[in-house]
């Protein structure tokens, strides 16, 4: 990495005036208080806007001037059968699309492993390369390179399907919402799995090269090799990526499903994020907030269950 | 992860085959849309429209380009994108690479306190309209510095920094210090040309991210003249009575039958626009970022 490692020179206090300690103590926070008021302004001072579920508040009218209503909003959510049931489809979208992620997080890890078992050089570099491109493109693009390839009326993939007498009528693969918790998994996946493996390829490229030359002068075949050796090395990588997704659970972010959203799968793909967006679009905001609220205490919640949980089977917190 | 060279098993020989073969199948569903994209864009639109180009580009032409770059809402949107890829980048990387480095200071007052209510804020939101509401407040809708303010501080990117400063000797900058070098200095001098690696990998994700977003515009611009590329071209997959209207006033320079612009067409090209920078930029920049983010995953 073109950088020496400091080990030797750590713990050995240089002599320095403290007279120039002093002075660089404040002088260095000095210099770094800009940048901790950006973060407090972008990350911390919304935090206030939690207030706004607690009114009846209308966008344009100051809050100052909209009556106080309490736990109104909340208790929303369970008073009215309707409501009640949207949000419990919402809710059933996101633990569906959370746990089908969480249990396909494998595929990286058999990704990784498998291209390492790649003999040609050359071969690896360039799976490895072209495979993480989706990772660097918008859910935007994403979803407009499944319209090209999928829809309809000139998409190439019903074209070479009827062709090929696989279906006879031309499939709507966008518009359909009986897959779509497979084909968001699907396109996730797609984007993703290069990129998510470079992580463990990183894990696997740091394990001792001279435990899999003393189990192949035992005589250990292929498959113990990788079960014996490199699944243990990257388990660790493994859980800590794990358990950071348990905590990220119910914030399945947004910009996938809002891109792939249409009225005909509009039932199957609102999780929570895409939900709160569309209720603030039609100008809820105090409903939206107090669904925002619920969310980020479930994370947090989620967060430090993780983290024990860590603490517990790993004996290392990752917060 | 051996790979001395020495004679398959045929089961060896049978399990390589398999994996080369899935790899192949994966890397080309990973290249042939973009692959697919660009040979319609550049061959007949009507051929396009109906389908018809799978393997191979067929009566090549370079019209879609030219017409539709000279949309003019559409080359105002690439300007956006284009400002707030390069403000944003440059402020976020300066950001990262300054408080990463102030952030390896133990003797700063409250070091721990300031870096962990920086490092907590990747793990919490306050929620989409309490965000929209405080952006508001501040007078960021339809405002040019909503794009490149937020940005600026991004944890992970600090985080990266401060764990690389801290594998560089501090007999380096104690060196500098005795020099008289006061703590810019030995930033600039010092700490900036030996974090390139991990800077340069800070730079494409920020300048990627830039380049993505979406979200933003989507809330806090109602102005026209505040869209990127990218809501763009969400509208025009999404609202086709705005892509009708984008065809209709587009100039229509005396194009031959076949090279009249479709909606297919104009999609095609708009997304081809947008995905250029990146698969352009991507080769030159693939080996820093793999490199950085295994820097990142050995080290964090």
């Amino acid at each position: 990495m073109g950088v020496p490692s400091g080990e030797l020179l750590r713990g050995v206090e240089p002599v320095r005036p403290s007279r120039r300690k002093l002075q660089n103590k404040y002088k260095l926070f000095l210099l770094a208080l800009p940048f901790l008021a950006v973060t407090f302004v972008f990350y911390y001072l919304p935090v206030s806007g939690w207030i706004y579920a607690f009114y009846d508040f209308i966008p344009g009218i100051p809050l100052s001037e909209t009556p106080y209503v309490g736990l109104k909003w909340f208790r929303t959510l369970v008073a009215n059968p309707t409501q009640t049931g949207e949000v419990l489809r919402v809710l059933k979208n996101t633990v569906a699309m959370s746990s089908l992620g969480l249990a396909t997080s494998v595929f990286p890890v058999i990704f990784a492993i498998l291209l390492t078992e790649i003999r040609a050089g050359w071969y690896r570099k360039f799976v490895q390369t072209l495979t993480t491109i989706p990772n660097f493109i918008s859910w935007i693009l994403v979803y407009a390179l499944a319209f090209s390839l999928f829809s309809v009326d000139n998409g190439v993939v019903n074209h070479i399907l009827v062709q090929l007498g696989v279906v006879s009528e031309e499939f709507n693969f966008l518009a359909s919402s009986s897959h779509v918790w497979l084909t968001m998994i699907a396109w996730y996946w797609w984007k993703s799995l290069g990129w998510g493996a470079i992580l463990y390829l990183a894990a696997i490229a740091g394990i001792d090269q001279e435990l899999y030359e003393a189990a192949e002068v035992d005589g250990a075949s292929r498959f113990r090799k990788i079960w014996h050796i490199t699944v243990p090395g990257i388990i660790p990588t493994f859980f800590v990526l794990l358990l950071l997704s348990i905590g990220n659970f119910v914030n399945n972010g947004m910009e996938q499903y809002f891109a792939f959203q249409n009225a005909m799968n509009k039932d199957a793909i609102e999780v929570l994020d895409l939900y709160v967006y569309n209720i603030a679009f039609a100008n809820n905001f105090p409903f939206a907030t107090a669904v925002s609220m619920l969310k980020s205490v479930v994370s947090v919640i989620l967060l430090f269950a993780a983290n024990t949980l860590s603490k517990v089977v790993r004996d290392e917190s990752i917060i | 992860m051996i790979h001395l060279r020495k004679k398959l098993k045929p089961g060896d020989a049978l399990f390589q085959g398999i994996i080369y073969v899935l790899f192949g199948l994966f890397t080309l569903s990973c290249i042939y849309p973009f692959y697919y994209l660009f040979i319609n864009t550049i061959s007949s639109n009507d051929l396009s429209a109906a389908g018809d180009i799978k393997f191979y580009p067929q009566q090549i032409h370079f019209d879609n380009y030219s017409k539709v770059l000279r949309i003019s809402g559409l080359s105002h949107a690439a300007l956006v994108s284009v400002y707030r890829t390069v403000a944003g980048t440059f402020l976020t990387v300066g950001a990262s690479a300054f408080l990463g480095y102030l952030f390896t200071k133990k003797e700063m007052w409250g070091r721990q306190i300031w870096y962990r209510s920086v490092v907590v804020t990747m793990y919490f939101s306050a929620g989409l309209i309490p965000w929209y509401i405080t952006m508001h407040n501040l007078h960021l809708t339809n405002n040019y510095l909503a794009y490149i303010l937020p940005t600026i501080i991004t944890p992970f990117n600090i985080i990266l920094v401060k764990t690389f400063v801290e594998a560089i000797p501090p007999s380096l900058e104690e060196s500098a210090a005795m020099d008289g070098a006061g703590v810019l200095r030995s930033f600039w001098s010092i700490v900036v040309p030996l974090t390139t690696p991990i800077l340069a990998t800070i730079t494409i994700f920020s300048a990627v991210n830039q380049w993505n977003s979406f979200i933003d515009t989507a809330f806090l611009m109602t102005d026209t003249k505040y869209y990127t590329l990218q809501f763009l071209l969400w509208r025009y997959l999404n609202e086709s009575s705005s892509l009708a209207a984008l065809i209709r006033s587009s100039p229509d320079m005396a194009a031959s039958v076949q090279n009249m612009q479709t909606p297919t067409s104009v999609r095609m090209t708009v997304t081809m626009i947008v995905v250029l920078p990146i698969l352009i930029v991507y080769p030159f920049f693939q080996r820093f970022f793999v490199k950085g983010i295994m820097i990142g995953a050995v080290k964090g």
